[in-house]
């Protein structure tokens, strides 16, 4: 068990809308979705797909934001587990009406640019949009195609709904009873559970804990080795809505307050463990613009606004798209038991397909990403059937510098969707370290990759398209390097405007 | 017909009526919109449960094709929750639920499974959590027999589920003998699944005596409601079937909706307990029916200019386990071999094979985009043969107006616009210049290439199976004068609804919010066809109007006796009737005197389409009441790297004839054409060795999301766009055909891959264009022109 000084606490506590719930005897892997439309019998969030794709459950949660105001964010109804709200505010379709029964803005754009068809998808990008006019509202194109993402629509080809996210706009940024409104939600929320102990679930299908420190979380996990690590729950919730697995107990740690940091200084960052792709997104941006482009594909608004950078390596899965352009920057892992902690460079932390470096009792506490010195160049390719959440068929990070004599100095190269884990491609990068940056060696690199890797093949992609894009991407790379007029994106900040 | 309502003739409706609300030609919002954006709209899983209610799951196969051996359900009977256990023994009648009745889909396999993820048998507990961990707890064993997993290999072994067939007009053999050049061909023709949002469900509520009322997610209630009575051995009067609304439908709940619909009435009537089947995403894509994917082999002959003088083409269409809609899918796609096109000399056969692998099935426009799409790309392989732009080839083969007119079944085409139609979209996406300019961009860009390509669309308009062509409708008026608007369309989205709703109030002159729109129920309207093959608002449109005109004539012929006044004289203007030269009353005033006077205030409505016959034998005959016509140009931009692409801009202008709704057809057009975008580019469907499906989710099969949405996508209405047949207020079909619209993108990616050899070579692009497909292409292309370049020096050197 956790320390002697933990208190705990066995009701999840929560606003819904402005209602305060406080369950008790909650399976812990009830999905927020189950929830609302089961027990609280609101069924204008809808169940799609239950796994977080579609985006028909979309709801938006709202937390304290630490400076007396509110963060709202969306997140898949169908793949949260219910326990996670605690402290938390829920926001669902059925909120967003006012007391006089008259649409909100984002549902009267949604009205008048026709934007529903069939609508069973129409809540959900309700939500986003709602999202969209609590951040103030976005005019671009790409901003919105960014927020809206998640949603799959199958009816109107999505032009409607674009305008109707143009012509909803936003709350002011300046509008004070918005404001007072927020502080007093975040007050309010921030006593609910301020002081009232850790979350601890004993239900018959399940235990749940919910530690909000990493000392309390180590003590946790030491107590109980076998225990399944809830982050974002991008990953476990399908574990749950779609191979029926009962996990206990479940510790979650997306409430420990200081595994939620990203620390920047001059030569690295130290993103916890609990960071969100959102939360780091800017900082990994700074980095190296491709990691932001990067981060900005990885699933959706969604996704990205539960899924940790910590959880898409933890679950070491050979399509995460965090870990091989960390791998390329040299990133290295944090590993915590109790109070003993050990970095591992993250390549040697994925083991062989299923197996990471990571004991029982062990978590990933934070990732050490060194930004690049002066003339080290990153680049990241991404490539799937679909540029947004799409998940990678092969993703190829390099991180390469050029001397003044035109010879590589330095080189990185590291794949996903290439073997059954992140690699980096050791083969590659000797055949150009120290050689001409050059057509020529560029080819002796490319044979070197295909000796060092054998694709597989299956439904995202072929292995000969898997080793010959790989391949490609090095030509990109080589292009991008030494003759960047010539024009190789299609999109993100850098695709060509042609 | 009385005069008055003749000279309410629609052809004068050619703008919304003044002072009227939400009449015909106005983009009325659809009429769900605000419950949809309030989560107030109630689909299936939404209407609030009976106490008692139990859920369903299936339990499937994890073989393609082979006998069950073995069938232990003891650990499922015994499950937490679980109340009943179906299998293909507990089928109280028929165990079939074939919509052509032709006893190969039963609802549980008897003994034989056909396909991997078939369910085999069926849990109703008290959840649906509950339901679906039992079915894992099933202990099956097979003996496997062997399974035919591609269309290739069943056309080689010639396993058919129904016969093949031929169409012909004159004798392609021997004009491709005589022709000037030739080229054969084969494409591969990728299926789709239909992704509507909300999965297939069923809820059945049992009655007395035995009956059932289903709430069905359908676009076939009558077909559901007498496969069900046929299931339980009950007549068809047993059973009702009601929809009020379906989240998407796109053709994948016509006929896939039976079978968990059958099931649950089963258990419903069986267990006296109302029972609900949904199915979770995963199962249904695995279980269900999808667009079929074909081979096509051709041969084609042509002139100088590359106009066609023979075609020889053959489609070999993956119908999966059973026959059921593959027949008339097959059909259409022959149908539309010609597209737009003068064929002149042509042989079509059609297979229809038989896979171990899910019974494919309608998806908007029905074998008709394969047909298309096959014949497009023909176009674009003459059109680099002989060395002109696509589009003058394509010009140079339409069908003309006097002669060169008759299709490969023998139909004149009679309503051709596709001569003004090109000039006008010519214009609009000003082609010729942009084509300079991408040839100019390509020969700079050694990367990233661009591709342009402007395709028509002639899309036949009718059930094809001519006796389906008839509609129903039933209209009340109450004492108040607020109208109950039922007929036998669905709405799955297409805004059916709205445009059935505006007829009446047209044909009223009334507002649309007196109009109450209803759930279609199989107790109102009996015998009604599918809400398919874009048929939708031409026909119900029709037989609500008949029902309306009914009830107005008998009002006309009430006012005129009472006010002593010539019928001539009586006019229904916005909200009002005008009687004589002085009289003038409310709608409603009217309402409740024809009451107290004893008139009835309701009446039914029907409709048959006419001019339409076809002999299937000779393959001859007009089919088609008229051809809906549209095109679109698109752009694309293409890494010659990766395979990536992009479609940059998209101009549209399609013919809806005279709108009944400019903003509900705008959204057909573009969700159609970005739906066929999807069919064409990104939603690849993949099986493994074994047969099972492993795109099976969105989060493997990808639909196109925000992004793929052009940014610069430009589309219109075509303003000359006038039925000349007597359709309803002379508009025509948009379900179906924008989707077609989308094989320019296809094209335009080809063109794109084409320009690595300076459009030298021949690019074999098949669908779906994924970027994995692109960039074979791509390295296909440039190995053959190394290949025609090392031909050319020796043969020089020689």
């Amino acid at each position: 068990m956790a320390s002697a000084t933990t208190s705990f606490r066995s009701d999840i506590r929560f606003l819904l809308g402005d209602e305060e719930r406080s369950l008790r005897d909650v399976d812990p892997q009830m999905t927020v979705l189950e929830y609302l439309r089961l027990t609280e019998r609101k069924s204008g969030t809808k169940e799609g797909c239950a796994e977080g794709d579609c985006g028909a459950c979309t709801v938006v949660l709202g937390e304290p934001d630490g400076k007396g105001g509110m963060a709202y964010r969306t997140v898949n109804a169908c793949i949260q587990f219910v326990p996670t709200l605690d402290g938390k505010q829920l926001l669902t379709v059925e909120h967003l009406k006012t007391t006089d029964g008259s649409l909100h803005p984002v549902q009267q754009a949604m009205v008048e640019t026709h934007g529903s068809q069939c609508g069973f998808c129409t809540p959900g990008f309700v939500m986003s949009l709602y999202q969209l006019w609590l951040d103030g509202g976005e005019d671009d194109r790409g901003a919105i195609n960014d927020a809206l993402a998640g949603n799959l629509c199958r009816c109107t080809g999505y032009g409607p709904i674009i305008e109707a996210a143009r012509k909803a706009g936003g709350v002011a940024a300046n509008d004070s009873a918005e404001q007072k409104r927020r502080a007093d939600i975040a007050t309010n929320l921030t006593a609910m559970v301020e002081g009232e102990g850790t979350l601890a679930l004993e239900h018959p299908a399940g235990r749940y804990f919910a530690p909000r420190t990493s000392d309390e979380l180590a003590a946790l996990l030491v107590a109980h080795p076998d225990a399944t690590v809830l982050a974002g729950g991008t990953d476990v919730g399908l574990w749950v809505t779609k191979m029926l697995k009962r996990l206990d107990p479940i510790i979650y740690i997306g409430d420990v307050d200081d595994l939620k940091s990203v620390t920047e200084a001059d030569d690295a960052l130290v993103i916890g463990a609990g960071v969100t792709y959102s939360r780091a997104h800017d900082a990994l941006g700074r980095v190296a613009s491709d990691v932001g482009e990067l981060v900005r594909r990885i699933g959706s608004r969604q996704i990205r606004n539960a899924g940790t950078v910590g959880g898409n390596i933890a679950n070491g899965s050979p399509i995460g798209d965090t870990p091989p352009a960390l791998i390329a920057l040299g990133a290295k892992v944090v590993l915590r038991m109790g109070d003993v902690r050990r970095e591992v460079p993250l390549e040697e932390f994925f083991i062989t397909y299923g197996k990471q470096d990571r004991h029982p009792g062990e978590f990933v506490e934070s990732v050490i990403v060194p930004k690049p010195q002066s003339g080290l160049v990153f680049k990241a390719y991404k490539i799937s059937k679909r540029f947004d959440q799409d998940i990678t068929a092969v993703l190829g990070a390099f991180a390469i510098k050029v001397d003044d004599n035109g010879k590589v100095s330095e080189f990185r190269a590291a794949f996903g969707g290439m073997a059954g884990t992140p690699m980096r491609a050791k083969k590659c990068e000797a055949a150009l370290i120290g050689k001409d940056w050059d057509e020529a060696n560029l080819n002796a690199a490319q044979l070197a990759l295909a000796s060092e890797f054998s694709p597989m093949t299956d439904m995202r992609a072929s292995k000969e398209y898997r080793m010959l894009v790989a391949q490609n991407l090095l030509t990109k790379l080589f292009i991008e390097t030494s003759a960047p007029d010539i024009a190789t994106r299609l999109v993100g900040k850098e695709a060509a405007h042609v | 017909m009385s005069d008055q309502v003749m000279k309410t003739d629609m052809d004068e409706v050619v703008a919304p009526t003044a002072g009227l609300s939400g009449g015909v030609r106005s983009s009325s919002k659809h009429d769900s919109g605000p419950k949809h954006v309030a989560g107030e709209a109630v689909y299936i899983d939404d209407i609030n449960e009976p106490f008692g209610t139990l859920h369903l799951a299936p339990g499937a196969a994890t073989i393609a094709h082979g006998k069950i051996s073995k069938l232990d359900l003891s650990k499922v009977r015994t499950a937490p929750g679980v109340v009943c256990v179906l299998t293909a023994d507990d089928i109280p009648g028929q165990n079939d639920v074939s919509p052509a009745h032709t006893d190969d889909e039963p609802v549980l396999p008897d003994g034989i499974v056909q396909f991997y993820g078939q369910p085999v048998f069926c849990v109703a507990a008290e959840t649906r959590a509950q339901a679906r961990a039992a079915a894992q707890l099933a202990e099956i064993e097979y003996e496997e027999l062997p399974a035919v997993l591609d269309v290739a290999e069943a056309l080689e072994k010639q396993l058919f589920v129904a016969p093949p067939h031929v169409m012909k007009q004159g004798d392609a053999k021997a004009a491709l003998a005589r022709a000037k050049h030739r080229h054969a061909g084969r494409m591969d023709i990728g299926g789709q699944d239909h992704f509507y949002l909300e999965g297939q469900i069923s809820f059945a509520i049992p009655g007395e005596d035995g009956d059932v009322l289903l709430h069905c997610s359908t676009q076939h209630p009558s077909e559901v409601q007498h496969n069900i009575a046929n299931v339980l051995g009950r007549p068809a009067n047993a059973v009702t079937v009601e929809v009020r609304r379906m989240g998407g439908g796109f053709g994948g709940k016509e006929t896939q909706a039976m079978q968990w619909a059958a099931l649950a009435a089963i258990v419903a009537t069986k267990t006296g307990r109302p029972a609900k089947f949904r199915l979770d995403r995963d199962d249904d894509m695995v279980m269900t029916g999808k667009r079929h994917d074909f081979i096509v082999d051709y041969d084609v002959g042509f002139d100088d200019d590359g106009r066609i003088c023979g075609l020889d083409i053959q489609y070999a269409a993956n119908c999966g386990f059973s026959a059921d809609l593959s027949a008339a899918i097959a059909d259409r796609a022959m149908f539309h071999t010609d597209n737009a096109y003068y064929l002149g000399d042509v042989e079509i056969r059609s297979y229809r094979c038989k896979t171990n692998l899910v019974s494919n099935t309608a998806f908007r426009g029905f074998g008709g985009p394969q047909g298309m799409v096959a014949i497009e790309r023909i176009i674009d392989e003459i059109a680099m043969t002989v060395g002109r732009d696509p589009m003058d080839v394509r010009i140079a083969n339409y069908y003309d107006t006097k002669d060169r007119n008759t299709t490969p079944y023998h139909m004149v085409v009679e309503d051709n616009v596709l001569p003004e139609l090109t000039d006008d979209i010519l214009k609009a996406s000003d082609y010729r210049k942009r084509r300079e300019e991408i040839t100019a961009f390509n020969a700079e860009s050694p990367v990233l290439k661009k591709g342009l390509s402007l395709t028509p669309v002639k899309f036949g308009i009718s059930f094809t199976t001519t006796f389906l062509n008839q509609a129903g409708a039933l209209i009340h008026v109450y004492q108040d004068g607020s109208v109950h608007l039922n007929h036998g369309g669905t709405e799955m989205g297409q805004g059916l609804f709205i445009k059935v709703a505006q007829v009446v109030a047209e044909e009223f002159q009334i507002d649309l919010d007196q109009i109450k729109i209803t759930p279609t129920n199989t107790g109102k309207v009996p015998n009604t066809s599918a809400t398919a093959a874009s048929s939708g608002a031409d026909m119900n449109g029709m037989a609500a109007r008949d029902a309306a005109m009914t009830i107005k004539n008998r009002l006309i012929a009430f006012a005129a006796e009472k006010y002593g006044v010539a019928e001539s004289t009586v006019r229904f203007v916005p909200g009002k009737v005008i009687v004589g030269d002085k009289d003038e009353l409310a709608f409603a005033d009217l309402i409740k005197q024809a009451y107290l006077a004893r008139v009835s205030l309701s009446a039914t409505g029907y409709y048959a389409t006419p001019k339409i016959h076809y002999d299937r034998e000779s393959a001859s005959g007009r089919p088609f009441y008229y051809f809906a016509y549209g095109m679109a140009c698109s752009e694309v931009l293409i890494d010659t790297l990766t395979g990536e692409y992009k479609v940059t801009r998209v101009d549209i202008i399609h013919d809806v004839g005279r709108s009944l709704n400019p903003a509900i057809d705008l959204g057909q057009i573009e969700g159609g054409f970005i739906q066929g975008m999807g069919w064409l580019t990104s939603e690849e469907l993949w099986w493994d060795d074994k047969g099972s499906l492993r795109t099976h989710a969105p989060s493997t099969y990808k639909i196109p999301a925000c992004s793929d949405r052009p940014e610069d996508f430009r589309m219109e209405l075509w303003s000359s766009g006038r039925n000349v047949e007597k359709t309803i207020h002379r508009s025509k079909a948009v379900g179906e055909p924008p989707l077609m619209l989308a094989i320019s993108v296809h094209r335009a990616i080809a063109d794109a891959v084409a320009s690595v050899t300076d459009h030298k070579v021949v690019p074999a692009l098949d669908t779906p264009a994924t970027p994995e497909a692109v960039l074979h292409a791509v390295a296909d292309c440039a190995k053959r022109m190394i290949e025609k370049v090392h031909s050319a020096q020796s043969m020089a050197g020689e």
